[in-house]
């Protein structure tokens, strides 16, 4: 079982870590979030992996290891701050910049032949405020 | 304690400038002068000891682990030059008055001038050798403010950045040296290291230390290779010029040589280096001096000149020549000075400082041209003034050195023609600008100076006449309690006077002056023969280095700063994985002792689902909505594996937290394009893909290696504590409000934060608002669905019972302040989206960011209530009562803190949603397609 668990966690990880090293900031967003689910149950798991046991003291079952819990539910609260944030950023940038790539409009000129028509079309229709 | 304020007042002196900027420019100079005047009468004061035969020391530890201590010692030698630098500097507040343009920043001058002559009595009072690296250094420092003060000019940048550069590096290489003295005594303190003079001389480590000290006081004074410094520090403001590159800083190269004398002095290596480096720089500077054209040019390659001549005493080490190079440094100081100033007065009142345009200005200013007069014949040595005495001295001990052999008649000869080299150019500098011909093209009619201007220079040329004609009564002493610090029987036999009969040195003497005149009246084919060769500005020289080496750092930078996040975060990925990997190599194997549990068909599905989403992510990566749909698939069975492995407070948060999220992604997907574009290159891709999975690889090994090792936890405690420490049974909801009650209090302020950032990025933000969807569809033009509207508005109510419900439990059951918050906040969100925000903002007038507020000073009260019992912050307090008709009641402060969290909790996650989805609405595409429907149809394309 816990083999099975860690390789879960590395595909997670590598799933996320891929998606982060893409150039447009919604698959960027997608991998952020992989990689906290990762790094969530990673942390988790440092507490043993216990089936039928429980956080509560006074139920009868078997103690879990609670700390790893505790640091993983503020993990989970601010891992959405965190990726809330980064997603605004990423309006903003689009607003701004015109461009939902991660590394702004620098490059925009020698890539423009790879840019997808259709984003353009969606610019010229959209309105802009 | 007297000591340190010497040091200290001139540096309380520079806020004095910029704190009486409006007592107008006379009150200014005259507030600035004040601490400089307190100071030096303290040093006459405190020369009396020293005049007594002792060191005043004052030590105040300031890093001692480093050994750097804030000692101060006022020996002979010190206090010379202390009171050379307060006096001369007292002179130049007083000429800088009248020499700055009322446009100029006086305060900013003096603050600066304040900030230097601290700097540098501090290395002439340093007792700690890293002290005096340190003054060392902000002389540096405040000499590049000094020369660029003017800072339109673009000359004065380029001039103040190659002094900062060339001196800088020296200092580098003068640290170095003082570490390695440290290193060999085992002490920075000055006064051990001055007696270890043989344990560094026989140390191995010797010509180090001497070449890396040497370099340090070569750049400062000028010395060739450094020398070409000097010349472009003239574009500094000529007060400037006539203190720092005249007097003082250009000395303090000097003053560190003395200062060392008795510990690095006394080899045959001094000697060579010492002496030839000197004699070249006095040639070099004193040939290039009679070819400039610039006066103030011509005296910064004097400058450079008995700059050399000085070093070269030092070097030659005999009896008495180190007397006569401290000699020297008072005598130069005082006629360069007044030479300067005198140029400066020309400069300021014809508008002009090139010897070509200037002549005959005697007629114009009778008074300034007298004293130039004076001070140029002691700078050329004529009897009576200060120059001759000096230069007398260096002549005879000339004659003593033995060291070049068969060839050190050499060395007298070199001397003469010195001599006479110096003559001539002064010689250049007096008749030609104030006697011969006339003045030419010049920018505005010369006058006379005002008066108070001039007191400064006669101040100074009184000094020249009184040392020149009493020597032993007017400096006598000072020498003698300077060289007791340098070499104690130096003094000894000397005979500070005038005449001394016609011996070789005065034959010497006259030899120089008669072939100086001659040199100046060939004048024209010295020129002629500078013009054959290839002028090389040291300016363009060291500029081309500095753009070369600019330019080599940007490459280099440019390598891993490509300004591409993409490329950071690739950078960082690539780092992780070595420094994980490191670890992992390091284990004999990956597998520990704890045996693993046996595998079960639900974690089997779970974790094939799990990573399925996963990768199905990746694959629909460019279909957005796709990808959004596979992700929440992953998130469904991390919920259910907190569940699966004991964490009912973890499932049920993930569980909220997901929805919220879910909600604010798809809200995304209509600000951004649906589809990515494909831009990633194959390769890319693969190298992605490798570097991605190699560290899953090495993630999941250390997972799986942590599982399988032994270990013994902490969380015994809490479990055991929960209860009858804490008064719950939720052991993680107890630590949370409890145990690492302040860690949670940080976390919801960041939660707090995060949200605060996101209004201000929502604000003014320009976006794209589109008509339709990717597929050139139009949005639906719905209205908020009525059966959604109805069904969301009666369960509303009950959403929010739930979720006070669960916020109550938390502290026995699974539940909380969190967990709360996030159900309350999807119970809003829900209206929202049934409702529309207009709708709901109608009827809930709510300011989250006040909500975010209160939730903080409720946790932070609850705190800080623990105070008013004498406890630490954020101690907790239970107790049960009894009430009647309701049974037994816990009340905790840890609720109170809870209901904190559950606050910002709620205003956090709805700032950010509510004012995302407002920023849609006002054009959203209901509302668009109703406006077009009422209007017009053509618009519909639109």
């Amino acid at each position: 079982m816990e083999a099975l668990f860690s390789a879960a966690v590395g595909i997670l990880t590598t799933c996320g870590i891929y998606l982060t090293l893409r150039g447009r900031t919604f698959p960027v967003v997608l991998g952020l979030t992989l990689l906290t689910y990762a790094a969530n149950l990673f942390l988790f798991s440092m507490g043993r992996l216990k089936l039928g046991a429980s956080n509560l003291v006074n139920d009868g079952l078997p103690d879990v290891d609670p700390l790893p819990q505790a640091l993983v539910l503020t993990a989970i609260v601010i891992g959405f701050a965190m990726t809330a944030f980064v997603i605004i950023l990423a309006i903003r940038a689009r607003g701004d910049l015109g461009s939902d790539h991660v590394n702004g409009r620098r490059r925009q000129s020698r890539r423009s032949k790879h840019d997808d028509p259709l984003e353009l079309n969606q610019a010229r229709g959209g309105i802009k405020r | 304690m007297t000591l340190p304020l010497i040091v200290l007042l001139p540096l309380l002196g520079s806020l004095v400038p910029l704190l009486g900027a409006r007592a107008g420019r006379t009150g200014s100079a005259c507030l600035t002068a004040i601490l400089p005047l307190c100071a030096l009468v303290l040093t006459i004061f405190l020369s009396v000891s020293v005049f007594d035969g002792q060191i005043v020391r004052y030590s105040l530890p300031w890093v001692p682990q480093l050994g750097l201590e804030l000692a101060f010692r006022l020996d002979g030698l010190s206090l010379l030059f202390a009171l050379l630098i307060l006096g001369i500097g007292l002179l130049i507040i007083v000429y800088a008055r009248y020499y700055l343009a009322p446009e100029d920043s006086m305060a900013r001058f003096y603050s600066y001038l304040m900030l230097f002559m601290t700097s540098m009595l501090g290395i002439v009072t340093s007792d700690n050798l890293l002290l005096l690296w340190f003054f060392w250094e902000l002389t540096s420092i405040s000499s590049f403010l000094l020369i660029s003060f003017w800072t339109h000019q673009s000359s004065a940048r380029k001039g103040a950045r190659m002094a900062l550069a060339v001196t800088g590096a020296g200092g580098l290489c003068l640290l170095a040296g003082f570490m390695l003295i440290g290193k060999i005594v085992g002490t920075f303190d000055i006064g051990t290291i001055l007696d270890s003079g043989d344990m560094i001389r026989e140390h191995p480590a010797y010509m180090v230390v001497l070449v890396l000290v040497l370099i340090g006081a070569f750049s400062k004074s000028a010395q060739f290779p450094f020398q070409f410094w000097l010349p472009h520090a003239m574009s500094a403001p000529t007060p400037v010029s006539a203190y720092l590159h005249s007097a003082t800083m250009v000395k303090a190269g000097i003053f560190l040589m003395i200062r060392l004398y008795p510990v690095i002095s006394g080899t045959d290596a001094w000697y060579y280096i010492v002496t030839l480096v000197g004699l070249f720089t006095m040639f070099y500077g004193a040939y290039m001096a009679m070819v400039q054209y610039d006066l103030k040019g011509l005296l910064a390659y004097s400058t450079i000149s008995h700059l050399g001549l000085i070093t070269m005493l030092l070097g030659l080490d005999t009896r008495l020549s180190t007397l006569a190079a401290v000699f020297h440094v008072v005598n130069h100081a005082i006629f360069k000075a007044s030479l300067f100033m005198a140029v400066g007065i020309v400069d300021h009142e014809c508008g002009t400082r090139d010897s070509r345009k200037l002549g005959g200005l005697r007629k114009y200013m009778p008074f300034t041209a007298a004293l130039a007069t004076v001070a140029g014949a002691s700078m050329a040595g004529v009897p009576l003034l200060n120059g001759f005495i000096s230069k007398e001295m260096f002549l005879t001990e000339s004659l003593q050195t033995q060291n070049l052999g068969g060839l050190s008649w050499l060395i007298p000869a070199l001397a003469t023609v010195g001599s006479a080299l110096s003559v001539a150019y002064s010689l250049r500098l007096v008749v030609d600008v104030f006697y011969r011909g006339a003045p030419r093209f010049l920018p505005k009619e010369p006058h006379e100076a005002p008066r108070p201007m001039r007191l400064p220079i006669e101040v100074l040329i009184l000094l020249c006449l009184a040392v020149g004609m009493f020597p032993a009564q007017i400096v006598g002493p000072l020498l003698d309690v300077a060289m007791s610090a340098v070499a104690p029987n130096a003094m000894d036999g000397q005979d500070l006077s005038l005449w001394h009969g016609f011996n070789l040195p005065l034959m010497m003497s006259i030899a120089a002056m008669a072939f100086g005149a001659v040199l100046y009246l060939l004048r024209g084919g010295l020129n002629s023969f500078r013009r054959d060769f290839l002028v090389t500005d040291a300016k363009y020289v060291f500029e081309g280095a500095v753009q070369r080496a600019t330019a080599f750092c940007a490459r280099a930078l440019d390598r891993f700063d490509s300004r591409s996040l993409q490329r950071y975060v690739f950078l960082m990925m690539a780092m992780m994985l070595v420094l994980a990997s490191f670890g992992l190599l390091r284990m004999p194997v990956l597998m520990g002792e704890v045996p693993m549990q046996p595998l079960d068909p639900y974690i089997i599905v779970g974790a094939t689902l799990m990573a399925t989403g996963a990768i199905a992510t990746v694959y629909f990566q460019r279909q957005r909505l796709i990808a959004l749909i596979c992700l929440s698939i992953t998130e469904l069975m991390v919920i259910l594996t907190f569940l699966r492995f004991s964490a009912p407070d973890l499932a049920l948060t993930q569980l909220v937290v997901s929805t919220v999220t879910v909600i604010l992604m798809l809200l995304t997907l209509f600000f951004l394009p649906q589809q990515t574009p494909k831009a990633s290159s194959g390769i890319r891709i693969l190298r992605d893909l490798i570097l991605a999975g190699a560290i899953g690889i090495v993630i999941a090994s250390i997972n799986f290696a942590v599982l399988t090792q032994p270990y013994e936890t902490i969380g015994n405690f809490f479990t055991e504590q929960a209860k009858p420490g804490g008064g719950g049974y939720n052991v993680v909801n107890v630590i949370l409000v409890d145990f690492r009650g302040f860690d949670t209090f940080g976390e919801i302020a960041v939660l707090g934060i995060a949200a605060l950032g996101v209004l201000k990025l929502l604000n003014r933000m320009k976006i794209f608002v589109p008509t339709t969807s990717a597929e050139n569809r139009p949005w639906s033009p719905e209205y908020y669905p009525t059966i959604f509207g109805s069904v969301s508005q009666v369960l509303f109510p009950l959403a929010l019972m739930v979720s006070v419900y669960i916020f109550l439990r938390g502290h026995n059951l699974p539940g909380g302040g969190f967990i709360g918050g996030l159900v309350a906040a999807s119970a809003l969100i829900m209206l929202y989206m049934a409702r529309g925000v207009e709708w709901t903002l109608r009827r809930l007038r709510v300011d989250y960011q006040h909500v975010i507020a209160a939730g903080l000073l409720v946790a932070a009260f609850t705190g800080m209530g623990a105070w008013a019992f004498g406890e630490p912050f954020l101690t907790s307090w239970f107790d049960y009562f009894h009430l009647p008709l309701i049974g037994e009641l816990e009340l905790a402060t840890a609720l109170v803190f809870d209901l904190g969290i559950y606050l910002v909790v709620i205003g956090s996650t709805m700032m950010i949603l509510a004012n995302l989805g407002k920023l849609a609405t006002p054009h959203s595409p209901a509302r668009e397609a109703r406006k077009a429907s009422t209007k017009s149809t053509t618009m519909e394309h639109h």
